[in-house]
């Protein structure tokens, strides 16, 4: 019996790469959400939910693949809501112009990767050797250049309105998988694409639990300790520092890929603005920076809160009818104003986010 | 006392300055005379908007190495204040009077300096504070900054963009044979001049500039000189906030509608500005607006998707001759 | 016959992150003496004088100045008590004007004529580079402004970290005359050197550490005599020509 359990548990090792969540709060946190996630349209039926669902296993990558250059690294790049956006323009392009196909997905999608990894390098390779708060001040730079692009060249990507397109059949809400239903569920094309960016979102994040849990990953943390000693020691930072950002950007593109698949649809405003790189921000930092499992935490937060926090907030500003500025202040469009203000408190106390302060109640 | 003066050594300072004709002329070639003029003029006025909103944060930078991300959101709230001001002094505002438009303008910046200022204040001791010495949690904190900076702003002013039209006689150009100047564009020039005057009047002449200059070289050994920096620090906070504030006062106008963005999205052109002119110098700041004004125009006319871009390149190529700038300044 | 030291270390130790720089310095500096602190690299000359300027802030210990603890305080409060400092690296402002340098020494009141005479006498070369930017001085002229802005106003202790370092031998000499010129008007001094020949010439008291400690004091007449002693503290390293 004991036996079954240690294979079990070694099991669990080897799939997290020996990185726990650690505690009984967290590990139970944690598992809750895998469960939710998984069983979404079984457990909350409704395409509102599997909309919400989907948009989180998204941004978990896309808030997990930054915490790899922020948490793991200490690289402050507001250039990631571009390698974003070009991994969902290279689906959206792709899917656009050669035809409704999975060949289609897969070359826009390897072409977007692509891109990615190559302007991450080039951005690494020219300005890592810069002190961090100009290398900070150069993605912000990029990504403004990224943006305008993408809405000037409307013949490649149409511009402001950005591109609407079909995916292939099987992800069509009009596909049927199974007749019938599933525990009451219908497994249509939604279901299909629910399920496909689901499972592709965890191995991407158990990928990314591998990367940094490896030799590879303890270099980075080594650099972001103590920058100089690594390089006494032997490790050239720029070349970790650039791979960490290419490995980053793929992830982000790959993320982007998903999103078009979901929306069927990709335009600046969806990927590209910095209305997302607020959002990827406060997700990993909330949830807790260099942990992995901190942007989990933190895009579960941040997207429950931007589509649930708006009635509680409607509550509340109704109360408040009457006095002089605090309606305003409620009104369900500023929720940002309280994630904004939660995100500075977090970093002056809480500088390790939720699930280090899980992690530390652990440990007494 | 025999002291002889001497002429004060100045090497290389004059190259780096000569950018600045250099590009104007670059430009000459590919546009007739008064289409140059008009842009040469519109150029150097959106220099000296984007002076007054870059300079308090090359100060900031340069003495107390703290990059505030959240610069963007005072120049947005003097914006804003110039629309309440402007609202309330509509009278003035709509006269066809240039006094009282002067008057309705100088009340506005007033206001903004006040506002931006005091916001500076508040900003320093809640957020900048704390986090000294520290860029990691320097740049999220003043990016959380910014988002409530916004936010609170929105709440105050409302989602919608609001107008801000100019004052009656500010509107329409002065025309001088096939030339049209607009009229608001010399008064622009004529503020932005003012306010490098003036800076650098205080910076050269008076004991707090010297301090200031000293401070953002070596900041121990003006502690070690005895002065207790700390409080400098948030003098030229406050002043750099509210330089901003009269930076999107002056922007504002210009533009005639207020976004809650309208600050922030000039935040990428405010950081080539300071890169260009190099980190902590006035000077830098001034011909490195000027540059990016003009450049902004020039491309503008010629290919107007390249504006950015061209910025971007012309930071790339002045990296590349003067790694730190046209003006560093040297620290130990 | 021992006078009250004007400053005074006991048992002050200073880390800097995770290095154990200092271990327990014990140092006495007298009024009105010069007291040379010698030791090789590393030894944590630079971290003791840094140390007691608030510069790096000490972990165990007391520093007393004039029989009041300064170990707390912050460094423009210590400088304030009277104490100047001439770092190893100078401390030029080299975008200002060697009278903007010489400026910020002083208080509100700005020069003091006759004081200014008399420190430019020292230094003549200040005079002839009066307006120039102090950036565009030669090595051994940014060390003269750099000592000269710590005597422009009557100081009670000048602590100096290795001005001869790289300097021409007449510059050095030149150094020397003025330190004995300042042991003259009564100041007191601490300084760190490297170089014996300029610590000899100019040293009272002397201090010798190694390894963050301060492993003997004395005179330097007492030292200066001892060959042995010499050879056995100060070791190889210490530049003993001339």
């Amino acid at each position: 019996m004991r036996d079954g359990r240690e294979r079990w548990r070694r099991r669990l090792d080897t799939l997290l790469s020996g990185d726990r969540p650690g505690g009984v709060l967290l590990d139970g946190l944690l598992l809750a959400v895998l469960v939710g996630l998984a069983l979404t349209p079984f457990l909350f039926p409704g395409t509102r939910s599997v909309a919400v669902a989907a948009r989180i296993c998204i941004f978990v990558v896309l808030a997990a693949s930054y915490d790899v250059m922020l948490g793991y690294t200490g690289i402050v790049s507001f250039a990631h809501t571009m390698f974003f956006g070009i991994g969902a323009y290279g689906v959206a392009i792709a899917l656009t112009r050669l035809g409704v196909g999975w060949a289609a997905v897969l070359l826009g999608t390897g072409a977007g990767v692509a891109l990615a990894v190559v302007l991450a390098a080039a951005i690494g390779l020219l300005s890592l050797r810069v002190r961090a708060i100009f290398f900070s001040m150069i993605t912000l730079a990029v990504a403004s250049l990224a943006q305008l692009l993408a809405t000037q060249l409307r013949d490649i990507t149409g511009g402001e309105d950005g591109l609407t397109f079909s995916v292939p059949q099987v992800l069509t809400p009009g596909f049927r998988l199974i007749e019938g239903t599933v525990l009451g569920v219908r497994v249509d094309g939604r279901l299909v694409t629910y399920y496909l960016i689901f499972a592709v979102s965890l191995a991407l994040f158990l990928l990314m639990l591998r990367i940094v849990n490896s030799p590879f990953g303890r270099v980075l943390q080594a650099i972001r300790e103590n920058a100089f000693r690594a390089e006494a020691l032997g490790y050239r930072t720029v070349v970790y520092r650039t791979l960490a950002g290419a490995l980053s950007a793929a992830m982000a593109a790959l993320a982007g890929a998903l999103m078009a698949l979901l929306l069927r649809y990709n335009g600046p405003a969806a990927t590209l603005s910095f209305d997302v790189m607020v959002d990827i921000l406060l997700m990993v930092v909330i949830g807790g920076m260099g942990t992995l499992y901190g942007p989990v935490v933190g895009a579960v937060v941040l997207v429950m809160a931007e589509y649930y926090l708006q009635p509680a907030m409607v509550t509340i500003a109704g109360a408040l009818v009457g006095w002089p500025l605090l309606p305003a202040l409620f009104d369900p469009d500023r929720w940002l104003l309280w994630l904004g203000l939660l995100f500075v408190l977090i970093v002056y106390f809480f500088p390790s986010g939720i699930v280090g302060k899980l992690r530390e109640l652990r440990s007494g | 006392m025999n002291i002889a003066p001497a002429l004060r050594l100045r090497t290389g300072d004059l190259a780096p300055a000569l950018v600045l004709p250099l590009l104007a002329l670059a430009a000459l070639p590919t546009m007739s005379f008064s289409t140059w003029l008009t842009f040469t003029i519109a150029g150097i006025a959106m220099g000296m908007m984007l002076f007054l909103m870059a300079s308090g944060l090359t100060l900031i930078f340069g003495l107390m190495d703290v990059l505030n991300f959240a610069h963007g959101a005072f120049v947005t709230l003097g914006a804003y204040v110039a629309v309440s001001v402007m609202a309330g002094l509509a009278g003035w505002s709509a006269a066809d009077s240039w006094s009282l438009n002067l008057a309705a303008l100088l009340v506005a910046l007033a206001a903004a300096i006040v506002a931006s200022g005091a916001a500076g204040l508040i900003f320093e001791r809640l957020i900048i504070r704390r986090v000294y010495g520290a860029h990691l949690r320097q740049i999220l904190v003043t990016v959380g900054g910014l988002i409530v900076a916004e936010q609170l702003m929105v709440a105050l002013w409302g989602a919608n963009p609001l107008p801000l039209p100019k004052p009656a006689s500010f509107r329409g150009s002065i025309v001088l044979g096939d030339v049209s100047i607009e009229k608001y564009r010399v008064i622009a020039l004529v503020l932005g001049l003012a306010v490098y005057v003036a800076l650098h009047l205080v910076l050269n002449r008076t004991r707090i500039g010297l301090l200031v200059r000293a401070g953002v070289e070596n900041r121990e050994m003006v502690e070690a000189l005895g002065y207790r920096i700390r409080r400098l620090f948030i003098g030229v906070f406050v002043a750099g906030t509210a330089l901003a504030g009269m930076g999107g006062v002056m922007w504002g106008l210009y533009q005639e509608l207020v976004t809650r963005a309208i600050g922030a999205d000039m935040t990428v052109l405010v950081f080539i500005i300071l890169i260009i002119g190099g980190l902590g110098s006035v000077g830098g700041c001034f011909v490195g607006a000027l540059l990016v004004g003009l450049l902004t125009n020039y491309v503008g006319f010629l290919a107007p998707k390249l504006a950015l871009a061209s910025n971007i390149l012309l930071m790339a190529a002045i990296l590349l001759w003067r790694p730190r700038g046209l003006f560093p300044v040297a620290k130990e | 016959m021992i006078a009250e030291p004007l400053l005074q270390l006991s048992g002050v130790h200073t880390h800097i992150g995770r290095y154990h720089i200092l271990h327990g310095v014990d140092l006495a500096v007298r009024a009105g003496r010069l007291t040379m602190l010698l030791g090789r690299n590393g030894a944590g000359k630079t971290t003791t004088l840094r140390t007691v300027m608030g510069l790096w802030r000490r972990s165990a210990g007391e520093i007393t100045f004039e029989g009041r603890s300064i170990g707390a305080l912050a460094t423009p409060d210590i400088a304030r008590l009277g104490i100047a400092y001439v770092p190893e690296t100078m401390g030029i402002f080299s975008q200002l004007t060697v009278r903007e340098n010489l400026l910020l020494a002083t208080g509100s009141a700005g020069f003091d004529e006759a004081r200014l005479d008399w420190v430019l006498g020292l230094f003549p070369v200040l005079r002839q580079k009066w307006q120039q930017a102090a950036g565009a001085l030669s090595g051994g002229q940014k060390q003269m402004l750099a000592i000269s802005r710590a005597i422009v106003e009557p100081r009670r202790l000048l602590i100096v970290d290795e001005p001869t370092k790289g300097l021409a031998p007449a510059v050095i000499q030149h150094l020397i005359d003025a330190f004995l010129g300042l042991k003259q008007s009564e100041t007191t001094i601490l300084l760190v050197e490297q170089n014996f020949h300029m610590a000899r010439s100019v040293g009272d008291d002397v201090a010798v550490m190694d390894d963050g400690r301060v492993v003997h004091s004395g005179t330097m007449a007492a030292l200066a005599a001892d060959e042995g002693m010499q050879q056995h503290l100060l070791g190889l390293s210490l530049a003993s020509h001339q």
